[in-house]
């Protein structure tokens, strides 16, 4: 019988080494019955972008800590248009003042979630916006 | 459905064979029609399944073949299947974390897989995925299982060779042996041989296997001792890998896997059509139908009987 799951990246893309709120984002999202595929620390927006079309998520997730969200969540958005694949929801998380986020979602970036963000407003957000890429449309 | 579809999966698109595998993986009715089209072109490829417990370093011995096989310049496929929760029913599948090296690289395709509560070590859907994968031309297939106990013979219905992976000092894996592993082994790793008692475990593996009788067969399992991290013993494992291919093709014995494996996908074809039929024929009726057997109208065999008696009576006409 058909089981439609919603598959979700979750990558933490540069040299940025803060994995915690990676895997907590993880973590919460199996629990909330998502299909997490995580790829670890220091990943290229290429290596992010393949991976999602592989495992054709309908959704990716970047952690950044760094302070380089300005530069990589714009370049994974690029890299997804040129490859046909920016029906892939693009998300994200970390140390990102608030002034940035316009930016980004000119960019973009459908939503951005901060420290303090409880993690059930984060999971609320994904269960509402992310649904299989097949069936939007 | 969209002809193009198949004609990208066959000419290596990833995209295209993402999705497909996505279809199958949730049982789309799309999916059945890939799988009728794409069957000419399947076949070719070597399946190799790799298998052991969590963290005996699989992943990690699957992303060193990868490696290799590139530089022969093959074309690899994997499959990765990690556990659903029973619980949630989500999954985090993490064996991409020691592949990702090769993400960039056109010629791999890596999909990890959760079981969503298929048990034996694979999901459900991982014969039909590896299908998809053959037909896209990847010549090397590598499955991993899930890695949770000892019932995880599945393996050897699916793969051609089947690579067990032991770790020395996890005292279990002596038991693990005796609980029928030895029986799925074409060939046997011990890896992380940097830590102490892996020459005792090899001893081990191999007095097992003289015990069962196993050696005095036409193929003799190899123990072969590696260590992933630092891509030691890879090169002979794959020798070892080819070298039981060419067994299976010279004893007639690939003939026989794959005359089972069809036997085994025709059963479950018409299982699942016939299961299909009925339920959407007796949805409706349902709940009155668990009614009557509760209140012990009648027993769930008899009615089992009728419902199917009934349906195969209506095609007939
Ligand atoms: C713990 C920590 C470390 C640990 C990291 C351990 C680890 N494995 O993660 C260690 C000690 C290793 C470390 C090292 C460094 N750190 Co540090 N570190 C922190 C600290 C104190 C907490 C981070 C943390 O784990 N928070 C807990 C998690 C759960 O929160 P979170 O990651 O923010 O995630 C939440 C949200 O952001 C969001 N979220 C995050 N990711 C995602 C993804 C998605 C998809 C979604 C939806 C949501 C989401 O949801 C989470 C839950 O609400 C912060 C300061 C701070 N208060 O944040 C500095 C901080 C991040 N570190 C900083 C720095 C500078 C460094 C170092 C460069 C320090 C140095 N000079 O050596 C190194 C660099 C390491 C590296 N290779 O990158 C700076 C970064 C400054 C910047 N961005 O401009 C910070 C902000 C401290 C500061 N104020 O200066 N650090
Ligand atoms: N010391 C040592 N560690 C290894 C070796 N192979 C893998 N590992 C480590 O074992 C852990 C689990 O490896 P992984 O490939 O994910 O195992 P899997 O769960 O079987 O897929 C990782 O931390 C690896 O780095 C090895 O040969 N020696
Ligand atoms: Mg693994």
């Amino acid at each position: 019988m058909p089981e439609e799951k919603v598959r979700i990246l979750i990558a933490k893309p540069g040299l940025d080494g803060h994995d915690r709120g990676a895997k907590i984002i993880a973590r919460a999202l199996k629990e909330a019955g998502f299909e997490v595929i995580y790829t670890g620390l220091h990943q290229t927006p290429e290596q992010i972008v393949n991976a999602a079309i592989q495992e054709d998520v309908d959704a990716i997730g970047l952690s950044i800590l760094s302070g380089a969200h300005n530069t990589l969540m714009p370049a994974v958005i690029k890299l997804l248009r040129e490859k046909g694949a920016d029906d892939i929801i693009v998300f994200g998380g970390g140390i990102i003042p608030d002034d940035d986020i316009p930016f980004l979602k000119s960019q973009g970036v459908a939503e951005i979630f901060t420290p303090g963000t409880p993690v059930s407003e984060t999971i609320e957000w994904v269960k509402k916006h992310v649904k299989p890429r097949h069936k939007r449309k | 459905m969209d002809s193009s579809l198949i004609e990208k999966i066959l000419s290596g698109d990833d995209v295209a064979t993402a999705r497909a595998l996505r279809m199958i993986d949730d049982e789309l009715p799309e999916a059945r029609e890939i799988l009728k089209k794409i069957y000419p072109y399947t076949g070719k490829a070597h399946i190799i399944g790799i298998t052991g417990a969590p963290g005996a370093g699989k992943s990690t011995l699957v992303s060193k073949l990868i490696e290799l096989y590139r530089k022969k310049s093959l074309k690899v496929g994997v499959i990765a299947v990690d556990p659903t929760s029973p619980f949630t029913g989500g999954a985090i599948l993490g064996d991409r974390i020691r592949m990702q090296s090769h993400s960039t690289d056109p010629e791999v395709f890596i999909r990890s897989v959760a079981t969503r509560g298929h048990l034996g070590g694979l999901s459900k859907s991982a014969w039909e995925m590896v299908k998809v994968l053959d037909a896209m031309g990847k010549e090397k297939i590598i499955v991993e299982t899930v890695g949770v106990g000892q019932d995880e013979v599945e393996i050897i219905g699916l793969a051609h060779t089947s690579v067990v992976v032991l770790v020395p000092g996890l005292g279990d894996d002596i038991q693990a042996i005796k609980a029928g592993i030895l029986e799925i082994a074409d060939i046997f790793v011990v890896n992380k041989a940097d830590r102490p008692e892996a020459n005792r475990l090899v001893k081990e593996i191999e007095f097992m296997l003289e015990m069962a009788g196993i050696k005095d067969k036409e193929w003799q399992p190899p123990v072969i001792k590696t260590i992933a991290t630092k891509g030691e013993g890879i090169e002979e494992l794959a020798v070892a890998i080819d070298n039981h291919f060419e067994y299976l093709k010279k004893s007639g014995k690939l003939k026989e896997k794959i005359r089972m494996q069809l036997e085994k996908e025709f059963e479950n074809t018409i299982t699942s059509l016939i299961k299909e039929k009925i339920y959407r024929k007796i949805q409706e009726k349902m709940e009155s139908l668990i009614s009557k057997m509760e209140n012990g109208e009648v027993d769930p065999i008899t009615l089992g009987e009728k419902i199917t008696r009934e349906l195969l009576k209506e095609e007939e006409k």
